[in-house]
């Protein structure tokens, strides 16, 4: 599933290829834990690797810059003072390291766009990493405990997952955010908005990981430390958990990809983060008008926005293939090769 | 079987009590439906605010007046009465009036852009999953996930610039300067030698084709001024004609069954002579005239292959009226083609055909092609931006379910037995492949009744979406709860059909009983 072919090509180029070994173990993976191997086989895609580091140099960029928690950043302008307009706003950036006064510009209003847009980035991240600790927490709860308890634990949870799932996220999301929008105050709006996302986005999580218990729980392995005499916790946590652990993390990586994009369609809509506050969302809704005549009020947060989510899908799809590299194994080249002494 | 259904049932009516109900508080407490008046200045401003509290039933507390709005509801699941009674809006308007246009408004926005996304979706994800790891793997797959993470209304707003005023000033002076010739055909050039991957000889031979191919017809068509007349013609008919007829019939039936070529063959030689004899008539054409030209066509296409099919015949009747079809709409193509100058020139339409807002023209007159058209320019900026949004998870998904049958002992078997690469591809592999995308598709349509609410918002299209931001920011409680039964119903239908498709497709899949 992903850009670079992780798990063949050093295979093929180092140690001698498959086929030659025949049905012994592979030389590579002996002796590595399960971590190890997920480990090394993430760090092989590069496509993941690069966006980590981008997504990490994003992230830097947005939290020191205007600093965060009342911790003081290095760029000299906030998201909330005035400033006289200077040549109609242009961005004045010309080169990675030639910054110029207002690198991204200014809104119509003077506010420095490089600032917007960080504080508008420290927005959704938060956002994001809230959803994606929330609903993956919510959904890993549910569904361990309906999937390994059964009987009326399960129906009762999964009907209360079937009543959330049929209500669209994005209404119950506007509703809430709407409701608790206008009656906070706007730092502490945000990161109500996240919580809110992230108790309402739980539900595919919940349904994967029932599925996950369910197969797992009838295990061998279950059985025995059933006869151990171990607690249902225990087994829960130390014993199914670990196994099951691949699918939530790829899964709570590409929620979280989506959760950016719901933010920001929520604030674009005005049912999220509003002003005075920013978001990506919101500042792209507050500028498009003014595309034709400052496009760049409208360029720099959705490449933002675009990075983030790029980044975040990627490094979820690197993830997939190194938990799961079974989609791997069919290369057809390879595959007529095998047949062609076969057909002739 | 139908034991589960019925249980089904139940459980879905279950949960819909308890989702409204939800929904009805939430809403309640979203906002005051007040607001706006205690805030007027309007000298009767008591009496409009005692209409208002009288007309939303706002002394009762919400959780009773949700009974009240139940027991209006629950009359909508008696057919044929007609008492069905969801509530007013805050403008007094009936909710289900105000639905069944909403409705009827995102299926016309939406039905192309889902139809195109599953077609395109799948043929890609099919394509790069059997070239995996080639250079045409790679390009999809970052294509997919940069769609995949575009924010739609940010895509729209580009789509409006570039797609809309760009065209349109491109349009008043249909002119290609000979650098942009070049450009596109070094593009295409690219596209096709990763489109034909092999060797080095093999590619350049590709880039050649493709630079010399796009770059040719462009210049032809700068030079005959076709951007302000479009049209098709006989000859190009024909060509493309006998052009599908062979690549369906490569991908339906295989080259080698010659009976299926000539059927098809056969078809696009009918095609031809239909667009003479049926071309006079289509001037009063209505979409019911064309629907029953496609029944026909499909019907005139099984017979010539029903007749020419040899003992496979359904393999023949398949590729003729597949064709057939292909044809027919490559004649209604040409009609709108040659519909197109007098639409521009329009009094209405001044030149700017494109339109960036809406789902029509207001005040346009004329006829089914000139309507067509306009529903044509409306709809295409929305359909693309949900076309480019949803393309990429139908390709993810059936490359990877195509991956996975590929890998099947089955198909080994099938190549053991010395099948052609085609049927192998084609029958034993791709049908399996679609399984898991029936439930996706089943899923995606309940949830697309529910409209592209931010693409509605872009584009001012009155659909589902609309309906629902609107009644949201005029807090507005019985369009949302109208919004949400529709929505619900549906999800919780379509989720009962892909359980049931699934189990009906793939055996071994059982219901419980």
């Amino acid at each position: 599933m992903t850009i670079q072919d992780s798990s063949e090509t050093p295979r093929g180029e180092v140690g001698p290829s498959p086929r030659e070994v025949g049905p012994v173990a592979d030389p590579e993976t002996k002796g590595m834990s399960q971590g190890q191997l997920v480990r090394r086989r993430f760090f092989d895609n590069t496509a993941a690797i690069i966006s980590l580091v981008v997504f990490a140099i994003i992230f830097l960029l947005a939290f020191t810059s205007l600093g965060f928690a009342g911790i003081p950043g290095w760029w000299k302008y906030n998201h909330t003072q005035f400033l006289p307009v200077v040549d109609g706003g242009a961005p004045t950036v010309t080169g990675p390291f030639s910054w110029g006064d207002h690198p991204f510009g200014q809104d119509s209003i003077g506010r420095d766009y490089f600032a917007l847009t960080m504080r508008g980035a420290q927005n959704s991240i938060i956002i994001m990493l809230l959803i994606g600790a929330i609903s993956g927490l919510v959904g890993v709860v549910v569904g361990a405990c309906s999937g390994y308890f059964r009987g009326w634990t399960e129906a009762v949870l999964m009907r209360i997952t079937d009543i959330v799932i049929i209500i669209p996220l994005i209404v119950l999301a506007a509703v809430l955010g709407r409701t608790v929008g206008t009656s906070l105050g706007a730092g502490a709006a945000v990161f109500f908005l996240g919580v809110v996302l992230g108790l309402l986005a739980w539900t595919g999580m919940a349904r994967l990981v029932r599925g996950e218990f369910l197969s797992l729980r009838e295990r061998e392995f279950v059985d025995a430390a059933k006869i151990a005499g171990a607690s249902n916790a225990r087994i829960i946590f130390k014993h199914i958990l670990p196994n099951a652990v691949g699918v939530i993390i790829v899964n709570t990586t590409l929620l979280m990809s989506a959760a950016i994009l719901l933010e920001t369609g929520l604030s674009y809509l005005g049912f999220g983060v509003r002003a005075p506050d920013v978001s990506l969302g919101l500042i792209i809704s507050q500028n498009q008008e003014a595309f034709q005549t400052r496009p760049w009020l409208f360029w720099f947060p959705g490449l933002f926005i675009v990075l983030i989510c790029l980044t975040i899908n990627f490094i979820g799809d690197g993830l997939r293939d190194a938990f799961d590299p079974r989609q791997k194994k069919f290369n057809p080249r390879k595959a007529k090769e095998a047949d062609r002494p076969v057909r002739a | 079987m139908v034991t589960y259904i019925v249980r089904r049932l139940v459980t879905a009516v279950l949960i819909l009590f308890g989702a409204s109900f939800i929904v009805y508080l939430l809403t309640a407490a979203s906002g005051d439906p007040l607001a706006e008046l205690r805030a007027s200045n309007a000298p009767n401003r008591e009496q409009l605010i005692q209409a208002r509290v009288e007309l939303l039933d706002l002394n009762t507390p919400a959780p009773l007046r949700y009974f009240g709005w139940l027991s209006g509801a629950v009359q909508c699941a008696v057919p044929f009465v007609g008492n069905c009674d969801l509530g007013r809006s805050i403008q007094g308007e009936a909710v289900t009036d105000a639905l069944t246009r909403a409705v009827g408004n995102t299926i016309m926005l939406v039905t192309a852009a889902t139809v195109l996304a599953i077609i395109i979706g799948i043929s890609l994800g099919i394509i790069t999953a059997l070239r995996q790891y080639s250079g045409l793997d790679y390009g999809v797959t970052f294509m997919s996930f940069l769609f995949f993470s575009l924010p739609i209304f940010w895509l729209a707003v580009l789509l409006k610039e570039f797609g809309a005023i760009g065209f349109n000033n491109f349009l008043t002076d249909p002119d290609i300067p000979l650098s942009s010739i070049l450009v596109v055909a070094l593009i295409s050039g690219v596209i096709f030698t990763i489109l034909a991957g092999g060797t080095v000889k093999r590619k350049a031979l590709a880039f050649l084709i493709g630079a010399v191919a796009a770059g040719g017809l462009l210049y032809l068509l700068n030079l005959i001024d076709w951007f302000t007349r479009p049209g098709l013609g006989p000859i190009v008919i024909l060509v493309f004609g006998v052009a599908i007829a062979y690549g369906i019939t490569l991908l339906t039936a295989g080259l080698k069954n010659r009976k299926a070529l000539y059927s098809a063959l056969i078809m696009v030689a009918l095609g031809l002579v239909a667009y003479y004899v049926v071309n006079p008539f289509l001037g009063a054409a209505t979409i019911w005239l064309l629907l029953l030209l496609a029944v026909v066509t499909v019907g005139v296409g099984m017979g010539v292959g029903f007749l020419l099919g040899g003992y496979d015949r359904v393999q023949s009747m398949r590729t003729a009226a597949l064709t057939g079809l292909l044809m027919a709409a490559l004649i209604v193509l040409d009609r709108f083609m040659v519909t197109w100058p007098s639409y521009v020139s329009n009094s209405r339409i001044r030149g700017r055909p494109i339109a960036t807002i809406g789902a029509s023209t207001p005040g346009l007159e004329g006829d089914f092609w000139i309507q067509g058209l306009d529903n044509f320019t409306h709809l295409l900026l929305p359909t693309l931006a949900l076309l480019l949004a949803s393309l990429a998870s139908y390709s993810r998904y059936s490359r990877a379910s195509m991956l996975e049958i590929m890998n099947m002992d089955y198909i080994r078997t099938a190549r053991a037995k010395g099948l052609s690469e085609r049927t192998v591809v084609m029958r034993h592999a791709f049908r399996n492949a679609l399984i898991p995308l029936a439930t996706l598709v089943a899923f995606d349509i309940g949830a697309l009744i529910g409209g592209a609410v931010i693409t509605e918002q872009v584009f001012a299209f009155s659909g589902m979406g609309q309906l629902f931001v609107q009644a949201l920011l005029r807090t507005d409680p019985n369009p949302i709860m109208g919004f949400f039964l529709v929505v619900g119903i549906l999800a919780l239908v379509f989720n009962l059909i892909a359980d049931l498709v699934y189990s009906v497709l793939d055996p071994r899949v059982r219901v419980k009983a």
